[in-house]
């Protein structure tokens, strides 16, 4: 017999070892993630997946399935977080969407359609980070950085070339490049680099190709970030 | 008489280092980057910052990528990627601090040395700024110059000390008493009273066997003095029982809670107990290899702690076959942290003690199982290592005998605040609050902050209460704050260290620490609306259950206590009872006054407060 556990009131089968993130969308439950990608291991700091397993609060990305567990995710108050965490990172970064080349296909723009963020609710901090256009091919937009570390375990693990790593603390975290100067174009950073075409927002652009696809038709233009997700986790 | 000043002589107003290269750095730590830290602390003594072709060149020799070594320069508060002054004068913020005064202190040197606070000097001579607590609350104010402790700051004081920076006399011939930190033990238990000649507890508990050791400790009840209440026995079985040789013991001397104290008094008096716990430990659980990890504020502590380590390995306590036990091989060396509270979170403090940024890990995992490099790892606290030489020498069953139920043996607590005698006090568990404050002659006493910053803010209908994990568990920070004092200026000093402290790993600490400072600020501004509550509270709930570690699930906690016990001060900064934006136009105006340099009537716009006059 297969072990489950009860998502939201519905069985969900797994097999040991299995997050509760992993096994909800296989079985077609849409729990939200931003910093999760299923070629890595959990990250958990985006915190979007938090639900409520036995009565605690845990990250759906990390924690491994249990048997006969209860969990909450989908529920006025488990979302109501999730609109919180998205509103901070709104605030915390420059998020201008009108005029963003990665509008239709950001994450964070989709979440937060997703979850019905209507406003910032918070204060904006405006942070000061200055772009890097320095390379030929690649833009760094440090605006909408939140600190997902996908670029910079792409670049590590898979292109063998840490070009990214954060420093700074709290609210002054931020990405830096691998190079004396700051800039990326003194790394060894490349287009067709994994971390190059892994940014969940709007960080790392494709120079020379804005707005190849035109607004309105683009990925959550068609069709919502849990339709997509469900999809890519069923195929 | 006239002195010419040599460079050299300018030099040495860093602590007594000999100069050294970079490569004499890379050499003493092996180019290994698991000691990344300490390699970027030592190279930081050569220049007093790290300048960035210093991190390119480091990170060449360790053959590791630049970027994570500027990523772990960046994280330490007391490491520098910008020129700092050759004097380094950190001040000591907690509470504490602050109610003795040192927001003028700081001012006043600033004023003499013709500075402003946080920017350095035009001649590199001196910068001045705030650190977190220091752990001389006892003795406060306190500052660090370039990382050695000063306590008992006065004017006096002060005029003396610009006029010593003025002159650039080397810290090595400031006056003595000056470094001169005091023990001030007030009230001696179990513990402080044990005189115990080093290897006695050993000797104990190797008599015993390791499983007749271990047996023993599980009698004892013995549980975790960091605050969580772990009982310690079952934490060293599981490592022993996990699997992986080359086992690890660190003890946690991270002692960042602001309020606490008690582990610089172990360390700087009791040394030869806690180095005799860590032995006890490895016993137990079959270790080889251990770890002080220091609190960069306590670096000042370690040129002693080294000489004790020595005194023990000639004795034979330390090293291989100890006591000619055989294979019971073990030895200890002390690694420095760099300014983060954050470490003293156990997987943090691993992640450090690697070389990394101190972000704590996703658990499970536990270190017991994977800590250091992956070992297992027992990671216990100063007093808890100290206390297992009580075990060791007077039995299990004795040590449970004492305390109560479910907290057995004696507590140290570091007192501080409004009282006659602050200090550190030795007491069974189960003490009240009261006889507490009696004890330490707190009068008029409004509230008590147990645990620190992360604890619990008891009003004085809760001070019949007891210091026990079963009531009020404690790491052991206890400030009193009596009737003048305000419970929400004490609620913002917590909440401005927390936004500082978190490491930014996830979103709610990062951010939601943030806004609840600008909560917290608005307020204390005069531009409170009742809808700020409202957004106090929801942040408080997010922070609590959402955060990937302890320290963003306790940040929330001195506003929700004082919320809850003392209302009133948070209801009378209100101006609004719906909605009032914490935009100040006249705020606003400032950069523009400071740079017309006027600062007249005429050069402000009528505030609220001057409307209702």
């Amino acid at each position: 017999m297969t072990k489950q556990f009860l998502l939201d009131g519905q069985p969900v089968p797994f097999e040991d070892g299995q997050t509760i993130l992993e096994a909800a969308r296989i079985a077609g439950h849409y729990i939200p993630s931003l910093c999760w990608h299923k070629d890595f291991a959990p990250h958990g700091s985006c915190k979007l997946c938090i639900v409520k397993a036995a009565g605690r609060h845990v990250s759906a990305c990390a924690t491994p399935a249990k048997e006969g567990w209860e969990v909450e995710s989908n529920s006025p108050e488990m979302n109501g977080e999730r609109r919180g965490l998205l509103q901070m990172l709104f605030v915390e970064g420059n998020h201008f969407c009108p005029s963003c080349e990665k509008s239709g296909n950001c994450e964070l723009q989709a979440l937060g359609y997703e979850y019905e963020m209507l406003t910032s609710r918070f204060r904006h901090f405006y942070p000061d980070r200055p772009v890097d256009a320095s390379h030929p091919d690649v833009l760094l937009d440090f605006n909408r950085c939140i600190f997902c570390e996908l670029c910079v375990r792409a670049s590590r693990d898979v292109d063998g070339k840490s070009v990214f790593a954060l420093t700074g603390r709290g609210i002054d975290k931020h990405l830096v490049v691998n190079a004396e100067s700051g800039r990326l174009a003194d790394t060894d950073f490349a287009k067709d680099d994994l971390a190059a075409n892994i940014c969940p927002v709007g960080v790392i652009l494709h120079k020379r190709e804005g707005f190849a696809v035109p607004i309105g038709e683009r990925t959550y233009d068609n069709a919502t970030i849990r339709s997509k997700k469900l999809k890519e986790s069923s195929s | 008489m006239r002195c010419v000043l040599q460079p050299e002589v300018l030099v040495s107003a860093l602590p007594s280092v000999p100069l050294v290269t970079l490569d004499d750095v890379l050499q003493r730590h092996s180019h290994d980057p698991t000691r990344l830290l300490q390699i970027l602390i030592d190279a930081q003594e050569i220049e007093g910052w790290l300048p960035a072709p210093s991190l390119t060149r480091i990170a060449a020799a360790l053959h590791i990528p630049r970027a994570r070594v500027e990523g772990v320069a960046g994280f330490y508060s007391f490491l520098y990627t910008r020129p700092v002054g050759r004097y380094r004068v950190l001040f000591s913020d907690n509470i504490t601090d602050r109610m003795l005064g040192n927001a003028e202190l700081l001012d006043a040197l600033c004023r003499k040395l013709w500075i402003e606070p946080g920017k350095v000097s035009e001649d590199g001579l001196v910068s001045v700024t705030t650190t977190s607590c220091t752990g001389l609350c006892d003795q406060g104010p306190a500052m660090l110059v370039n990382g050695r402790a000063i306590g008992q700051l006065n004017h006096r004081r002060i005029n003396e000390i610009a006029e010593l920076i003025r002159q650039q006399r080397p810290l090595d011939l400031w006056p003595a008493e000056y470094f001169s930190i005091d023990d001030n033990i007030r009230r001696r238990d179990a513990l402080l009273d044990l005189d115990m000649p080093p290897g006695a507890a050993l000797t104990a508990a190797i008599a015993r066997g390791r499983d007749g050791w271990l047996a023993e400790m599980q009698a004892s009840n013995l549980r975790g003095r960091g605050g969580a209440g772990f009982a310690t026995a079952v934490k060293w079985a599981s490592a022993r029982n996990a699997p992986g040789a080359q086992k690890v013991i660190v003890c946690n001397a991270d002692e960042g809670e602001p309020g606490t104290f008690k582990d610089r008094v172990l360390l700087n008096s009791f040394a030869d107990l806690v180095f005799e716990g860590m032995a006890l430990a490895a016993w137990a659980v079959g270790a080889s290899e251990g770890f002080l990890y220091l609190r960069g504020e306590y670096r000042y502590l370690r040129p002693q702690l080294e000489a004790v380590l020595a005194s023990r390995r000639q004795a034979g306590l330390l090293g291989t076959s100890i006591l000619g036990a055989p294979g019971f091989d073990f030895d200890i060396q002390i690694h420095l942290g760099a300014g983060a509270y954050v470490c003293g979170e156990e997987t943090a403090l691993l992640e450090s003690l690697e070389g990394k940024r101190g972000t704590p890990r996703i658990r499970p995992p536990f270190p017991v199982i994977k800590g250091y490099l992956g070992r297992p790892t027992v990671v216990n606290n100063v007093e808890t290592l100290a206390k297992t030489c009580l075990v060791a020498l007077e039995g299990g069953e004795a040590f449970a005998a004492t305390g109560t139920a479910q907290s057995a043996g004696t507590k140290l607590l570091s007192i501080s605040g409004d009282c006659a005698a602050p200090g550190i006090y030795e007491y069974p568990f189960g003490v009240p609050i009261a006889r507490i404050l009696e004890d330490c002659g707190a009068s008029d006493t409004q509230a008590v902050q147990v645990g620190g910053a992360s604890g619990m803010c008891l009003a004085s209908y809760e001070f019949q209460r007891r210091i026990a994990y079963e009531d009020v568990p404690t790491a052991g920070a206890f400030m009193i704050f009596d009737g003048t004092r305000d419970l929400f200026d004490v609620a913002r000093a917590f909440v401005h260290f927390f936004a500082h402290e978190s490491c930014g790993f996830c979103t709610p600490c990062r951010v939601g620490t943030a806004l609840l400072k600008g909560f917290m600020d608005k307020l204390a501004d005069g531009h409170g609306a009742k809808a700020d509550l409202t957004d106090i509270d929801w942040l408080d709930r997010l922070l609590k259950n959402a955060s990937h570690c302890g320290l963003g699930s306790a940040a929330p906690n001195p506003v929700i206590d004082t919320l809850q016990k003392f209302r009133p001060a948070y209801e009378r900064r209100l101006v609004s009872l719906d909605f009032e934006p914490a935009f100040d136009l006249d705020a606003a105006l400032a950069e523009a006054r400071q740079l017309t340099a006027r600062d007249d009537p005429g050069a402000h716009l009528k505030t609220h407060e001057e409307e209702e006059k």
